[in-house]
This record gives structure tokens, sequence and C-alpha cells, in this order.
């Protein structure tokens, strides 16, 4: 396991997790979970700030972002121009290029608009943004993106915010084995075991907001994501048995009373 | 004493009333914003932070400043 990195844009992390930082009772809360789940990556939005309440807590007063990297991303933007608009904001803010780029296209479903993320990762890529891209889990769209410049793929398991865990599995399958980019499991995803599968599946991490922050014990789920991802890596990366229909004995059959 | 001119803006998505040619840094200081961690947009132009005490605002100016908060 030594030798076994997790590298997006040139960069090494140490953990295959990344949290969002949404829907946290409140910030302390949600700082604890980062803390617990090992994540080195958190997603953040790119808001207004309250110019009327001084007082709410920021985000960076909890979060360092010299310790834990921010991954801004574009959550809420509908078309292509309102994505670029919010990263570039992101990159003002304090030089962040490692970006990631969700562009939706239906507000209840929340399906990627796939033709609008791909448009923009070619711009992004051009003015020298490292884009992570939020996706459908479609291989001849994956491959696209990866054409356009993206630095991870991030196919979607479900709905986000859904819970169904990973839906496509033979979709992210083919995925894993067309591309050499990073491929992250984003969206979807309701407990750890679904981090598990994901892992299982050659994926090279997970990112994971709402099956965290809305469990009923989020601290604790925190903490089932880290190791979840971890035994799913292990897991992959030691080489499964071949899958049988009959049974074969666990115990030899010779010398048997 | 010459009465000093009111223009309007829009700051955040909300009117606001300030004296003509005010510059975009006492209206941070006013708000007591720090720019470090945040990034203004004037008329959805991005502001480079260096010079925000060369500009003055005109009527009907739409500023934004954001920042980053928690999300999925």
């Amino acid at each position: 396991m030594l030798k076994d990195k997790f590298i997006i844009a040139n960069k090494k992390f140490e953990s295959r997790l990344i949290v969002g930082t949404g829907k946290y009772k409140d910030m302390s809360e949600c700082a604890k979970a980062i803390k617990l789940s090992g994540a080195n990556i958190v997603t953040v939005a790119v808001r207004r700030v309250n110019i009327t309440d001084k007082k709410k807590p920021l985000l960076m007063d909890y979060i360092d972002p010299k310790k834990i990297t921010y991954l801004p991303n574009t959550a809420g933007c509908f078309n292509s121009k309102e994505a670029l608009r919010t990263l570039r904001l992101a990159r003002e803010i304090g030089g962040w290029k490692l970006v990631k780029l969700e562009v939706l296209g239906d507000k209840k479903n929340l399906f990627p608009e796939m033709i609008e993320t791909l448009k923009s990762t070619e711009v992004l890529a051009k003015e020298g943004f490292k884009v992570m891209v939020y996706c459908n889990d479609d291989p001849l769209m994956a491959k696209r993106l990866e054409n356009s410049g993206a630095c991870a793929i991030m196919p979607l398991a479900a709905p986000i915010g859904s819970g169904l865990g990973i839906i496509n599995k033979i979709n992210i399958k083919i995925i894993r084995a067309q591309t050499k980019l990073p491929l992250i499991i984003d969206a979807g995803l309701g407990q750890a075991s679904d981090a598990t599968i994901a892992m299982e599946l050659g994926c090279d991490g997970v990112l994971v907001n709402t099956a965290i922050a809305k469990a009923k014990k989020p601290f604790n789920m925190a903490l089932a994501f880290k190791n979840a991802v971890i035994a799913g890596r292990q897991s992959y990366l030691s080489g499964r048995i071949q899958k049988n229909l009959m049974g074969k004995p666990s115990s030899p059959t010779e010398g048997i009373i | 004493m010459k009465k000093i001119k009111k223009i309007k803006i829009k700051l955040n998505g909300k009117i606001k009333s300030i004296d003509e040619n005010y510059k975009i840094q006492r209206l941070l200081n006013d708000l007591n914003v720090s720019t470090k961690k945040i990034a203004i947009e004037l008329n959805q132009e991005i502001l480079d932070k260096k010079k925000l005490n060369r500009i003055k605002l005109k009527k009907n100016d739409i500023i934004e400043i954001v920042h980053f908060i928690g999300g999925g």
C-alpha cells in the first residue's frame, strides 16, 4: 500500500475520501466530521458575503485552507456562463486552480447538463484551471471530457443527495477501464458500504457530502466512510477471487474421518 | 459647502445609497469586509484587489462580493 498514491493534477493526497462541507448543523459539526473523515480535500461553494450579519461564522475560521485543500465547486450553476463566472471568482479569492465543475441540467433530478459541462471544461482548461468534472456515468461523455482537458472524471453514483448508491456499476467499470485519469465517484452515495463498492470497482476516490452530514450520527458516519474507502481500496488492490456457481470447501477433503 | 450627491448602486443583490465618487475600498471598509478571503465583481468584471482604492463607484453599478461557504 506504500506505493499506492492518490494524485490529482500532480498533487499527492493521503486520503481518497473527498468530503463536502454543506448541509451540516453548524460549522463546528462540519469541521469535526471532516477531521474524523481524514479527508485532505473538501468541496466549498462560492456565495455572496453576508453584509448584514457579520457575526455569521466563516468557513475559513473552522477549516484552514493551508491544511485542507479547498475544492471550489459550481454547485447551483445551470449553464456554462454561470459556472465559468463562479470558478473565476473562486480563483480570485485565493488563487485556487484546482476546481470542481458541476453544471446541472434539471432542478429536480440534479443530473449534469453535459453539453454545457463539456463546453466549460474546454474553456477552463485553456485558462489554466485544473478541472475535476462532475458528469454522468456515460463512458462516451467521460472520454470526451478527458479529451477536453479534465484532470479528473467524477461520475455520479446516483442523483445528488439521493443516497441510492451506485446505480450503474457496469458503466463505472467501463469508464475505469478506458481512463488513466483519477476516477472519483461523486454524488448519490448513502452509506459507507457504497464507498467500498466504488473503490472495489477500481475508482480512485469518492466524494461524499449528504451521507455524512445528514446521517443521524455524522461523526460516526465520517469515520465509517474513512474506513470504507480504505477497505475498498485494499480489497481492489488485493484481487478478489473468481465467482463460482457451486460451493468449494475451505477445508481439505482428504483425511475426513 | 457643496452638497454631496447620492447615487444608488446594487450591492450583493440589494439597492444601496452611497455618496457619489465613493471608492470600492471605502465601501469595503464601511462593511468591515477584509479583502483577503473574498472576490469582488463590478458589473460582472472581476476586480484586481490591489486597485480597489482607485475605482470610483458610479450610478447603477452592480457589485458582488463573494467568499467560500460550506457546499457539496
